[in-house]
């Protein structure tokens, strides 16, 4: 086990190295000169030749590409993501926290997803084609076509401003948790569930099953094995899921002024702050690999048969 | 010698398309009697003896008379069948690799279905485990009890579920298609735990095959199935030397011309090979 | 065509064919269906309710509702279809050349699809956005340099399965030019599949788009787009949240209809999906949601 978690772990390493160059190059692929975006975003009313190249000197932008690319990843890895454009601030202050709140956001809505999903999956498997089942998949569906905005705005209008129940934007309290929840959830809870349900769904067929009854045992046991059984790709879905939901928060913390990394990089875009984008760009991509390889680990522990394929 | 199973009027049919797969057979295994099933693939073989221990998937109905030791088994609530299955009458499937939890050792299966019939202990069934494997030529039982299915090989895994069907010691074990999925040697090897088994336990068996030639070996009596209808019974020579059906004689014949073409090709190579 | 004729006995796929059938038509005659001009601004008719002139009433602007819903057809759901397309296309050329040539060009094809995969898609598109900054068309890209690789894989899982059938080896063997064999006798077959897989991402994209106009990044005013009315309308939610009922049901009718087509093809192409126990709505969407 502790040599795959140490080859697949390496694995990951020139991902990471891809990742950071193409963060890097970020800027460059605007079609704005990176020094007149930077002047750009201060303000400054009259550009003129001088000071493009009195900012490219500043910013160091005269050396050679590579040089460059080493620097700006040294500074990476000692989280020294730059100045943001706009505030002037170190980038991290602000990626930081934000950062902070969304993994709040999304833990607390993985942990609903995982619970809904996995309930609700295993009952309608076990009373497929009853009324339960189909109209969970009925209602599960359609939410699924709503988009979580939408969704968002009518669970504002009715919490929170008709019945008053619940606050409408902002991180102040538990309270406020509760809407944002809601709404990843019933957003991403249809598509797991699913998956959950055609899993179970599939080990009802198995020959485990058939034999486990031929041998006497009681259906719970049996039942609790199917679970088991299923689990293991629920685990691997679940494990892949995670950041993707970290990555798609980025309208509903619109919608619920949740000061977090979605809210920060709408921001930026709008103003042009590329540091900050890049610095976005390159934490969670980063994140998502290395999320994505302790998936990987955590899917090889449950199931042996897979550290034999790397 | 009186009947430990006696099945009227079974018939089967899926409830969601209406399709009927077994019209309605009726069958006897005497105590301590072999009867074999024999058909091609589809021929309702699997069906029917799923049905006998009531363990087909809920769209698939049944009904009819399916006496077992003397209690219409298809009159029983499921908690009374549970009871029934395993501790007396036991079934072997065709792919051990699938039988067995893909997730667990194979142990744990054992653990539990000794403790859910005799309340055994951990070490208890173990013990029992390991005697009976050993009787069955497993090398090293102990280390198998800590392996996953997937790391051993479906001889083996037979082997076990023969095993766990001796600690059992039912009245009447089902065999499915035993050793289709299994090389030659392997099919070898089974064979003899099957008929050590009977021996040993004195119990009644049915036999699912489509490979005539342990049929031949191991069976008292045959009925042969086509396409859901049981188109003759008799005894296993009668069957072979004097069968009345077309189909049957078909079966047969194709059988017997394998075994003669084989037996030309192997006196082409210095010696003939018996046939079974 | 066949299928067509298969999909139209299922009446759920039936509604749902003709339901974005008369959307695209909209969409695409605006200019002769809409009442009034999308843009036109009305002070005095500001938040009216619906009335014989204007069917669904005036937004903040005075602006006719039904008249931005139907030229908003173009941006939400027509030029998402063209990326679409465009993605499908790109990924279709170089799922093929895998598919089909394998060896290098496999290899090389599928290390830069993993690479690419490998980014978390939403992350990457707003990246790109940032990069070129706001716009319907930087959207649009976005999701084309996102969407490509994943359908290049799926394609190419395709058209290995085809590419191996004794008639392309027979093909090959009678020396016909690997166009030839690959329009003839892999494109065909493959087609069914790619239908299946763009349909079921149709109405993820759909979402996705409208959502990154919601957020300001997308088409910019004062044109009309689906998800940019729900955010117009959501700044005057707390009084008037009515504005945001014909917008948001237009998406949602959309989407679901695209989701319901979508599973029906891919039950309708693959019969074993046919039986109850197996097929469910949302089956295909839900695959393709596990790689958005």
């Amino acid at each position: 086990m502790g040599r795959y978690i140490v080859r697949r772990s390496l694995l990951s390493l020139p991902l990471l190295l891809v990742i950071s160059f193409f963060a890097f190059a970020l800027s460059h692929l605007s079609p704005l000169d990176p020094a007149e975006a930077v002047l750009q975003a201060q303000g400054v009313p009259q550009i003129t030749a001088e000071l493009l190249a009195a900012t490219r000197a500043e910013l160091g932008m005269d050396r050679p590409l590579l040089i460059r690319y080493f620097a700006w990843l040294g500074a990476c890895l000692q989280l020294d993501f730059g100045k943001s454009y706009v505030t002037g601030k170190p980038v991290w202050s602000l990626l930081g926290p934000a950062f902070l709140h969304t993994l709040k956001l999304t833990l607390a809505s993985m942990t609903a997803i995982i619970v809904l999903s996995i309930a609700l999956g295993v009952i309608c498997a076990l009373r497929q084609g009853k009324l339960l089942d189909r109209s969970v998949r009925g209602i599960s569906f359609f939410l699924t076509s709503v988009p979580s905005y939408g969704l968002a705005a009518l669970l504002i209008w009715c919490f929170s401003v008709k019945l008053d129940w619940l606050p409408t934007s902002g991180m102040e309290s538990h309270a406020s948790y509760v809407l944002p929840v809601a709404v990843m959830t019933i957003s991403y809870a249809g598509i797991y569930f699913r998956i959950v349900r055609s899993s179970m769904l599939s080990q009802l067929h198995e020959d485990y099953v058939l034999y486990g009854r031929a041998c006497g045992l009681p259906e719970r046991r049996i039942t609790a094995r199917m679970i088991r059984n299923s689990l293991q790709v629920a685990v691997s879905v679940f494990c892949m899921a995670l950041p993707i939901i970290l990555g798609s928060t980025v309208v509903v913390e619109n919608v619920f002024a949740w000061p977090g990394l979605g809210t920060l990089t709408v921001n930026s875009i709008l103003g042009r702050d590329f540091p900050v984008i890049q610095a976005y760009v390159l934490v969670l991509a980063a994140a998502f690999v290395l999320l994505n390889t302790a998936s990987d680990i955590i899917q090889a522990a449950i199931n042996p048969k897979l550290q034999k394929e790397l | 010698m009186t009947n430990i199973l006696e099945v009227s009027d079974l018939r089967i049919w899926d409830s969601d398309t209406g399709h009927v797969i077994v019209p309605g057979s009726s069958f006897q295994v005497r105590q301590g009697s072999c009867l074999a099933i024999v058909g091609e693939s589809g021929s309702g073989k699997s069906v029917t003896c799923r049905a006998v221990m009531r363990l087909n998937k809920a769209s698939i109905r049944q009904s009819g008379s399916i006496r077992f030791d003397g209690v219409d088994v298809s009159e029983l609530s499921e908690q009374d069948m549970r009871k029934l299955r395993g501790k007396r009458m036991c079934m072997i499937l065709q792919h051990g690799m699938r039988a067995f939890d893909p997730s667990r050792v194979i142990g744990v299966h054992l653990r539990e279905t000794l403790k859910q019939h005799y309340g055994w202990s951990r070490s208890e069934s173990d013990a029992s485990m390991v005697m009976a494997m050993r009787s069955v030529m497993l090398k090293d039982p102990a280390a198998i009890l800590n392996q996953y299915p997937h790391q051993l090989s479906g001889g083996m895994l037979q082997r076990i579920m023969i095993a766990l069907a001796i600690v059992l010691e039912p009245d009447m074990i089902i065999a499915d298609e035993p050793t289709t999925a299994l090389d030659t040697i392997s099919q070898f090897e089974v064979v003899e735990q099957l008929a050590q088994l009977r021996d040993r336990l004195g119990c009644a068996m049915i036999l699912v095959s489509h490979d005539l030639g342990i049929v031949r070996t191991m069976a008292d009596e045959v009925i042969v199935m086509k396409a859901g209808v049981i188109v003759e019974r008799g005894a296993t020579e009668a069957i072979f030397s004097e069968a009345r059906h077309a189909y049957t004689r078909y079966l047969v014949s194709s059988k017997l011309a394998l075994d003669r073409h084989f037996q030309r090709m192997m006196e082409g190579v210095g010696g003939g090979v018996a046939e079974r | 065509m066949k299928l067509i004729q298969q999909l139209w006995k299922d009446k759920l796929a039936a509604l749902s064919l003709t339901v974005i059938g008369a959307i695209v038509i909209a969409g695409i005659f605006a200019p002769f269906l809409a009442p009034h001009d999308p843009e036109e601004v009305h002070m005095e008719l500001r938040f009216a309710p619906a009335s014989w002139e204007y069917l669904l009433g005036n937004d903040h602007l005075g602006r006719c509702i039904l008249s931005r819903l139907i030229y908003g057809i173009r941006p939400s759901v027509l030029y998402v279809f063209a990326a679409l397309a465009a993605s499908v296309c790109i990924g279709a050329l170089l799922g093929f050349a895998a598919g089909y040539f394998r060896g290098k060009t496999d290899a090389v094809v599928m290390r830069v699809c993993d690479v690419m995969l490998s980014f978390p898609g939403y992350v990457m598109s707003l990246a790109v956005i940032g990069m070129l900054g706001a716009g319907l068309e930087n959207i649009l890209i976005a999701f084309v340099l996102m969407k490509w690789a994943w359908f290049a894989r799926v394609i190419r899982a395709s058209v290995l399965q085809y590419a191996e059938s004794d008639y392309v080896k027979f093909s090959k063997a009678l020396g016909l030019s690997h166009i030839r064999i690959m329009a003839k006798h892999i494109v065909p077959v493959a087609l069914p599949d790619i239908a299946v897989i763009s349909s079921s991402s149709f109405g993820t994209m759909i979402l996705q788009v409208s959502g990154f106009s919601f957020l300001g990044l997308g088409i910019q005013a004062p044109h009309a787009e689906w998800g940019m009315m729900l955010s117009e309308a959501r700044a005057v939610m707390f009084s008037r949240p009515e504005l945001m009922l014909a917008p948001g049901l237009a998406i949602v009718i959309v989407v679901s209809s695209m989701n319901f087509l979508s599973d029906a093809l891919q039950v309708a192409l693959d019969p074993k999906l046919k039986s109850r126990r197996v097929s469910q709505p949302g089956a295909a969407a839900s695959a393709e949601a596990l790689t958005r």
